[in-house]
């Protein structure tokens, strides 16, 4: 549970209660402050250069007033009373019913501490740098046709604080720390291009534990690999997915369309479908907001819940879908913990955090081994799905044939597409091997950071979209 | 607009001896209401404004270093941290004797009007009325049997350049948009569309055009199934070709070019393309969702041919790119807002339109795959390789028209070879919101993957 800290609030509680009780005063069942204070600084190596070392800052709150099923909503970079009061007048526009006098108090802070051990903010810039130009080497010395390498870092500190007209004060103090190398490798059938990041809910030390120069040579290893790569096949294949290969599967096959919003709107494949058997009986799927140092990890939600874990699927059987406040609400059930949204100018909605597929009992490379032919996917790209119908698709990244029980050629990248609940049955063998992938998913125009995880798996069937006839 | 460019040069008269500096500055005002139920769901307002600086130390005799700091307020304390901060991040930046400044270069900008006061004038109440009728519209067809999402949405814009290298610019537009999301059923079966409308002020949005093309979409989507895998030729709809071009033009960034992540990169001068192809930006074309007289260095935009019947004839440069590549900015420099740094890109892409419409091109293909959506472009597209992939939503075409759905299926190529393979390209040209026009267009030889 959070503790309580003793560095000072964003705004004070005083001047919180009064902004609420004015956001009401037209009316409205609930009014919320979200403030945030987000600092960034990021770097980029390019072609062998610094080309830019960035800092951002950016605070500011939001006013949320909900009446029935209708949401105001303002925002403003004005921190001072006069600016939220301002805000509030704005947001409660959609309640002018007339409420009276309203009296808001707000409970206990709970407030969490930032999850790091060095802030970044405290590290010399030129430490940042250095990382950026040991990956620059590793990857360029993996093999002489890596012809261009670009390297990232990034940080940001993230504090919020939820106030709302049920009494709510929470507050979070959130950490990020990514790296990312792209290469581009030359070869005689042209160019191939690899990736590969680390992203954590940690602090600078995150360094200490996994080398730069390792994230560097799976990104050039995979960008030399796919030179020689043939076009994939076209059609339906047996595919393998790696263990920690993205975990992206299940993102799109079902966690898009296990998010309350879809439900509610009978926007989903999934609606109605709790209690009943919806993927393989080897998939238990879980959301889990609380796994320490994950990208998709936060003590309290953009709406001032605690981060939970939520089993989605329990053996084949869905168990629940993720909730907000809104949804829960009209489901007269509390919020699981899943309302986020980008920043202060933008409203909550149902949101994954780590979405996960719990290991089985199988041996990775048996897996391969008792698969004759089809296609094994090291690496995956990213997906997008179309909720209402189930439709999705994910791209690889780094892919072999599988002959014989044997990983052999490497492919050129391409997308899968497939059905959710059909893709789901189609899993018949889940591995030991269990891994997290950090991603960013992108909903309704706002991205948020995620995790994915999933161990080594087979799909008996789903189509692939090469140009290999 | 005058407040913001005077910020803007308060900001860059406080340079120092030995560095230039460099202010962006930036303010909005955006409305969005969402409709569910004949009911407002939600309605936002805000304004919001910030500040982008850079800072180039040229007191080095290897060439300057630049360093960028952004904060989203324009409070005065807040602007003098962020120029401190810029300066900051400069020393540690690699010195590089390309990296300068853009110097104004004696191109005169285009007189653009691309501000509508009837985004300001329009009462709130006409807007939220806009998207109830919308989704009253899309819900009333007895096929569709939910409206996911029904939106307005606008939004003003306004920016300030300036910069001890001479530049003074200031760029301000308006636009508003309604979009609606269709799901269509009979029985299990379910299928998706939506439709948009975009214009400079609400008076341009067409609420009938939206909801028709949401039903259309969702409901001669119903009974799709699966196709056979099969080498075909793809007729794309305008919507995705516009998408497409916008995948294309990354690879004719001057920046992607010099630094060796475009394949067409050492090809000036050669057939990149069917000889039909001719392909042209111009953000100085007022009609172009992205048109502006000024780029991100505050350059004067211009009209720039790539490719011309086919041979590649140049690339899109801001001032860094030029340098590095021994030639002069085209005026192309794109940032994402006050927080971004300029690069290179483009704005409104056309290609020159055939004579042919979507049914004479339907017609003239006579078999193959009509496109009407696409999924999986950042996963399955890649600009750097060429490597082409898409999940693709759509109807076959037998005899020279849209036959039966299909749905669970890609479509793949290389968009070398899909350059190579233009068939036809639409006189139906249609302005659309992002980078690119829509035009039908009809390429060749492309594999199907499904069943």
């Amino acid at each position: 549970m959070p503790v309580v800290v003793d560095s000072a609030p964003l705004i004070e509680a005083a001047v919180l209660e009064r902004v609420l009780a004015t956001s009401l005063a037209g009316g409205g069942d609930m009014a919320e402050v979200f403030a945030e204070d987000r600092q960034t600084s990021s770097a980029m190596l390019d072609d062998k250069k610094v080309e830019e070392l960035s800092s951002g800052r950016e605070r500011g709150a939001g006013i949320r007033v909900v009446i029935g099923e209708t949401t105001g909503y303002a925002h403003t970079a004005d921190l001072s009373e006069a600016g939220l009061l301002a805000a509030a007048e704005a947001a409660s526009a959609v309640a002018r019913q007339g409420g009276g006098t309203r009296i808001v108090a707000l409970g206990a802070r709970q407030a969490a501490s930032p999850r790091a051990e060095i802030l970044p903010s405290e590290v010399a810039k030129s430490a940042k740098l250095e990382l950026l130009a040991r990956a620059d080497d590793a990857a360029r010395s993996a093999g002489g046709a890596i012809t261009q390498v670009s390297v990232g870092y990034g940080d940001s500190r993230r504090r919020v604080l939820i106030a709302t007209s049920e009494g709510v004060l929470a507050e979070d103090d959130q950490v990020r720390t990514r790296f990312n190398v792209s290469c581009v490798a030359t070869g005689d059938a042209g160019m191939q291009t690899g990736y590969e990041s680390l992203a954590r809910t940690e602090g600078f030390e995150v360094f200490g534990k996994s080398g730069v120069e390792e994230i560097a040579r799976a990104a050039a290893g995979r960008a030399l690999t796919k030179l020689s790569a043939r076009p994939a096949p076209s059609g339906e294949v047996p595919v393998v997915l790696a263990g920690g290969s993205g975990g992206i599967l299940f993102h799109e096959a079902c966690g898009h369309g296990l998010e309350a919003d879809h439900i509610v709107k009978d926007s989903s494949v999934y609606v109605g479908q709790v209690g009943e058997l919806v993927a393989s009986p080897l998939v238990t799927l879980v959301d889990d907001g609380t796994v320490a140092g994950e990208w998709g990890n936060y003590a309290i939600d953009d709406e001032g819940r605690p981060a939970a874990r939520n089993v989605l699927i329990e053996n084949g059987v869905l168990t629940d879908y993720m909730w907000d406040y809104l949804r829960a609400r009209k489901e007269g059930r509390l919020s699981s913990g899943n309302g986020r949204r980008q920043s202060y100018q933008h409203l909550p909605m149902v949101r994954m955090t780590n979405t996960f597929l719990l290991a089985g009992d199988e041996d990775p490379d048996e897996v391969i081994a008792q698969t004759p032919h089809g296609v094994y996917v090291a690496k995956l790209g990213g997906g997008q799905v179309n909720t209402a119908t189930g439709d999705f698709v994910f791209g690889t990244s780094e892919a072999y044939l599988i002959e014989d029980g044997r990983i052999t050629e490497p492919l050129r990248d391409a997308n899968l597409i497939g059905n959710g609940p059909e893709v789901l049955r189609r899993i018949d063998v889940v591995a030991t091997d269990f891994a997290m992938m950090p991603g960013t998913c992108g909903k309704d125009g706002q991205s948020v950071p995620v995790g994915c995880g999933q161990a080594t798996l087979r799909i008996t069937g789903i189509t692939i979209g090469g140009t290999a006839a | 607009m005058s407040e913001l460019l005077s910020l803007a040069e308060d900001v860059v008269g406080r340079a120092r001896p030995g560095e230039e500096v460099e202010a962006y500055v930036a303010r909005g005002h955006d409305l969005e209401v969402r409709a569910y139920e004949g009911e407002v769901e939600s309605l936002a307002s805000a304004s919001s404004s910030g500040i982008g600086v850079r800072v180039l130390l040229t007191d080095g005799e290897s060439g300057g270093r630049l360093g960028f700091a952004w904060a989203g307020s324009l409070d005065r304390d807040v602007v003098e941290a962020t120029l401190a901060e810029a300066r900051d991040n400069a020393t540690f930046a690699t010195p590089d004797p390309d990296v300068v400044f853009a110097q104004p270069d004696g191109v005169t900008a285009a007189s653009l009007d691309l501000w509508d006061p009837g985004v300001a004038d329009t009462p709130t109440e006409r807007k939220v009325a806009m998207a109830i009728e919308l989704e009253r519209l899309v819900r009333a067809h007895p096929q569709v049997r939910q409206v996911d999402s029904a939106d307005y949405g606008d939004e003003r814009v306004e920016v300030a350049l300036a910069s001890t290298t001479g530049i003074r610019a200031t760029n301000r537009r308006t636009g508003s948009f309604i979009s609606v999301s269709a799901i269509a059923g009979e029985g299990a079966d379910t299928q998706t569309g939506t439709g948009f409308s975009v214009a400079r002020s609400p008076e341009g949005l067409d609420i009938d055009a939206a909801g028709a093309d949401a039903i259309l979409r969702s409901t001669r989507m119903l009974g799709a199934t699966k196709a056979p895998s099969a080498r075909v030729t793809v007729v794309f709809d305008r919507r995705v070709a516009s998408t497409l071009l916008g995948v294309v033009s990354s690879a004719l960034s001057g920046e992607a070019v010099v630094k060796g992540r475009s394949f067409f990169a050492g090809r000036l001068g050669e057939e990149v393309a069917a000889g039909a192809v001719t392909l042209v930006d111009d953000p100085t074309d007022p009609r172009a969702f992205a048109a502006t007289a000024y780029d991100g260095e505050g350059l004067a935009c211009r009209r720039n041919v790539l490719i011309e019947d086919g041979v590649l004839r140049a690339f899109l440069y801001d001032t860094v790119s030029a340098r590095r590549a021994g030639t002069a900015s085209t005026g192309s420099a794109v940032r994402g807002g006050f927080a971004g740094t300029p690069g290179a890109g483009c704005r409104a892409l056309t290609l020159r339109p055939g004579v042919l419409d979507q049914r004479a091109i339907l017609e003239a293909v006579g078999a193959g795959v009509y496109v009407q959506s696409v999924t999986g472009v950042h996963s399955g597209v890649n600009p750097v390789s060429g490597d082409f992939s898409v999940g693709i939503e759509g109807l076959m075409i037998r005899d020279g028209a849209l036959a039966e759905p299909v749905r669970e299926v890609t479509v793949a190529s290389t968009l070398q070879k899909m350059l190579q393979s233009v068939l036809h390209i639409g006189g139906d040209v249609e302005w659309l919101p992002g980078i690119a026009a829509g035009q039908t267009l009809a390429i060749g030889e492309m594999q199907l993957s499904g069943s």
